[in-house]
């Protein structure tokens, strides 16, 4: 066994917690080798930022014991940690947006009462850094101006100017672009290369393929295996995580194109105060196709879905669903779409989708309350809502299926599962999807991805947006991409990689 | 020309003496918003404060145990506020409003049972007192002075030292002063306690430095009109100062113009000069004040996830 005789950063000992009658992270004991990338996998809830939290001084262990180079050491807070030379790069970044660079970068750290000489040596320190490891940010910049990527790096310089050796980051590259994210790896193989210890905590396993020396998988608050990456493949990883087989690629005979059913005309919309959040947006989806709609969250897709669904009406442009002109003088309701045939299935699943204080039950007929068998002469038909809930719930594996409890008990697959349910039940001619596998489970996302195919082979014209690149490769036959409100470029499925696709999401190039 | 002359330096002396709780107050208030806390409860902190100067200041006859005790009335409401609303993560505003209604009563009551004048404090003369320094007809007081170089130490303090950095952090992402190790709630206590010396101060100038004794409800909404200053000044010392002094030259012109007979209007009637100072905070905040700069998590407790 050649780990046990690497020099360990960090070892973990029988790390034991539990949050209320949750048992988070159970007896999990791993130990982190020098100057290595070490990726951390698992599925949502598996436990691995909760472990990291522990490491880091945010969380106490229940038992178990934490040595740093050896030694046993005491993490009741991140300044602790810090001081043991330990850094964490956050998934939502902890930077104050009306500050400038170097204002971030001293914050906690600021070397005396007063900020000057404080700030003077940050910036030395700073140009350093740059120097050293390829870090270059502007130290001048007000980070709300900097891009996500520079942001990040913001982050990570923050950590490194206060001596961290040890780097833990969680899950990284959520926000960034292809591009961003080799960027990044590319950082952290320099970091690695200079003797900084990486720990990459992830569920994409495309990035810790490509830059880590050895993963470390939890399931259910255990560590469930331990790989070299070199020993290791995607499909093995996957299997590990969800405890069974999963198949990544999906059997998808060829697109039957059938009549167009959505077609958009150069929508636009322009908020209250002035900013047009679509320009120009024409598109079409036709019977028996899924068009897939790619771009770094934040470009147009929510507010495009919105103008599509009936939440919002268009400023300009029109569009047309199942036969329905729909412009800025003939607007529509949702309840209006969903009479027509046009489902939709929200990107934000605990605002739009369901009511979380609401019964599985009723979130199953939501939208849908008014029709029969669920509803006679304004009162609702309790048992029959149970019924199909349950049905339903059959259908489409949800899973606990027990149509009388509350919403927010169910996990964030399983409650988009009863959305989509709910949603396709009704064979709806037009599907508009947003996001549909976002914090869903590896073996969820399966299932679901599998249910669109399934309907779009039904016959129906599916539009689905995500920022997840790997998703519309997947599921799309064609592929629309996002950038600023506008639709800056179209491909084929067959013709398109991520590295074009990348490039068109960040802006660089329209096809 | 004389006469114009002295009736401007005369105005302006007025200005600085109505401006001055304003000025004490928004500076307290801007450090309590800055680090996220807001502060409606300025107005009665002010008006316990100017209670306990006064009643202080006639029992002992030292002005200047006044405004010790002033101080400290002022700061057991803020730690009330902040034990509220930081260590228990309360509503900020239902605080607020709390300690003014708490204050408007509690001064009344104990004036009554201990100096039996209708709520009011007996009349301070001499050195209960905080009297002019130089200029005897303008009133230019200690606490005038001590509005003046508030403005460039509040400045300093949150512009250019670690303390103030930290203010601002707190204010804006509490989550990245806690993970960079800081005590978000240590750091809040320490801004409302400095809003209560400020308050204070303003409270104690109010009743032993500009009128002779407490009456009941003296401060007739300064607080407020403070909290609207640093509305205006868009949470920034010297702005803020600016937009006390526009409130205070305000009432001053009022003052003045008071039975004064203007061409082809007639006299104006006092009642309505008197409300020129509210109708000017609520058209600069209806009409001025479009996007907003306050500090982003201004009225969200902070709390720690699971």
């Amino acid at each position: 066994m050649q780990e046990l005789t690497a020099d360990a950063a960090i070892e973990l000992r029988g790390i034991d917690k539990s949050f209320g009658s949750v048992h988070a992270v159970r007896g999990v004991s791993v130990r982190i080798e020098r100057g290595s990338i070490t990726g951390i996998v698992g599925e949502n809830g598996a436990g691995k930022s909760t472990l990291m939290s522990i490491l880091y001084g945010l969380y106490r262990a229940d038992a178990g014991e934490i040595l740093v180079d050896g030694r046993p050491v005491e993490m009741a807070s991140p300044r602790d940690a810090i001081g043991h030379g330990i850094g964490m790069v956050h998934q939502h970044f902890m930077l104050v947006d009306s500050f400038t660079v170097l204002e971030n970068l001293v914050l906690g750290a600021e070397g005396g009462a007063l900020l000057a000489r404080g700030l003077a040596a940050a910036r030395t320190e700073l140009a350093r850094l740059a120097r050293d490891y390829g870090l270059t940010v502007d130290p001048d910049a007000r980070v709300a101006d900097l891009s996500v990527g520079e942001q990040q790096r913001v982050e990570i310089l923050k950590v490194l100017l206060r001596g961290a050796r040890i780097l833990i980051l969680d899950e990284p590259s959520a926000v960034l672009t292809p591009q961003e994210t080799d960027r990044l790896l590319q950082i952290l193989r320099v970091l690695r290369d200079r003797g900084v210890t990486v720990v990459l905590i992830t569920h994409k396993l495309r990035e810790i393929l490509a830059v880590t020396e050895k993963v470390i998988v939890m399931r259910r608050g255990e560590v469930v295996a331990e790989r070299r990456t070199a020993d290791t493949n995607a499909e093995d990883l996957a299997e590990l995580m969800v405890g069974r087989k999963v198949r990544f690629d999906l059997d998808k005979a060829p697109a039957r194109k059938g009549e167009t059913l959505l077609a958009a005309r150069h929508l636009s919309l322009v908020d209250g105060r002035g900013v047009r959040l679509l320009d120009d947006i024409s598109l079409e989806v036709k019977a028996g196709e899924i068009v897939g709609i790619a771009g770094v969250s934040g470009n147009g897709q929510t507010e495009l879905l919105q103008v599509l669904s009936g939440i919002r009406p268009p400023s300009g442009g029109e569009f047309e669903a199942c036969g329905r002109k729909v412009d800025a003088t003939h607007p529509v309701d949702p309840a209006e779409m969903r009479d027509l045939g046009v489902a939709h299935v929200p990107e934000d699943r605990l605002r739009q989708g369901l009511v979380p204080a609401f019964l599985a039950s009723e979130t199953s007929i939501l939208g849908y309350q008014d029709r029969e068998p669920f509803c006679h002469n304004y009162i609702l038909d309790g048992p029959a809502v149970g019924k199909y809930c349950a049905d339903l719930m059959e259908r489409f594996d949800v899973r606990p299926r027990t149509p009388g409890l509350l919403s927010s008990s169910f996990s964030g697959g399983n409650q988009q599962k009863l959305i989509l349910a709910r949603e396709m039940a009704r064979d709806p001619k037009v599907l508009l999807v947003g996001q549909p596998t976002r914090g869903v489970d590896i073996g969820a996302i399966e299932f679901i991805r599998r249910e669109l195919v399934r309907s779009r082979d039904a016959g129906c014209a599916v539009l689905v947006v995500s920022v997840e690149l790997e998703e519309i490769l997947s599921l799309a036959d064609r592929i629309l991409v996002m950038f600023a409100g506008r639709i800056v470029g179209e491909v084929a499925a067959g013709q398109a990689d991520e590295r074009t696709l990348g490039l068109m999401m960040a802006g660089a190039r329209a096809a | 020309m004389e006469e114009a002359l002295s009736l401007v330096t005369a105005t302006l002396a007025a200005t600085l003496r109505v401006a001055t709780p304003l000025v004490l107050c928004a500076m307290g208030g801007l450090f309590s918003e800055k680090s996220g806390i807001l502060d409606v409860g300025l107005e009665g902190k002010m008006l316990m404060a100017a209670f306990f100067a006064a009643a202080t200041a006639s029992l002992t006859g030292s002005a200047w145990m006044g405004v010790g005790a002033a101080i400290l009335a002022a700061e057991v409401l803020a730690l009330l506020h902040g034990f509220a609303c930081i260590t228990h993560r309360g509503n900020q505003v239902v605080s607020g409003i709390a300690i003014n209604i708490l204050a408007m009563g509690l001064t009344v009551v104990l004036g009554a049972a201990w100096f039996g004048r209708g709520g009011q404090t007996p009349p301070l003369t001499g050195t209960e007192r905080l009297n002019p320094i130089f200029f005897p007809v303008a009133g230019d007081n200690i606490l005038v002075y001590g509005a003046l170089l508030a403005v460039p130490f509040t400045w300093w303090l949150i512009a250019r030292t670690r303390f103030g950095l930290r203010l601002r952090a707190v204010g804006e992402v509490p989550l990245a002063v806690d993970a960079a190790g800081i005590s978000v709630s240590w750091l809040r206590y320490r801004a409302v306690l400095l809003c209560g010396l400020f308050a204070g101060l303003a409270g104690a100038y109010l009743s032993i430095a500009q009128n002779a004794g407490f009456s009941r409800d003296m401060t007739a909404g300064q607080g407020f009109i403070a909290l609207a200053a640093i509305i205006f000044g868009r949470w920034r010392p010297v702005p803020a100062f600016g937009a006390c002094l526009a409130f205070g030259l305000l009432d001053a012109i009022a003052i003045r113009l008071q039975g004064v007979r203007l061409p082809g209007v007639g006299e104006v009637p006092v009642q309505l000069i008197q409300a020129m100072p509210y109708l000017l905070t609520l058209f600069l905040l209806a009409g001025f004040i479009g996007r907003t700069v306050a500090p982003k998590a201004a009225g969200v407790p902070y709390e720690k996830e699971p």
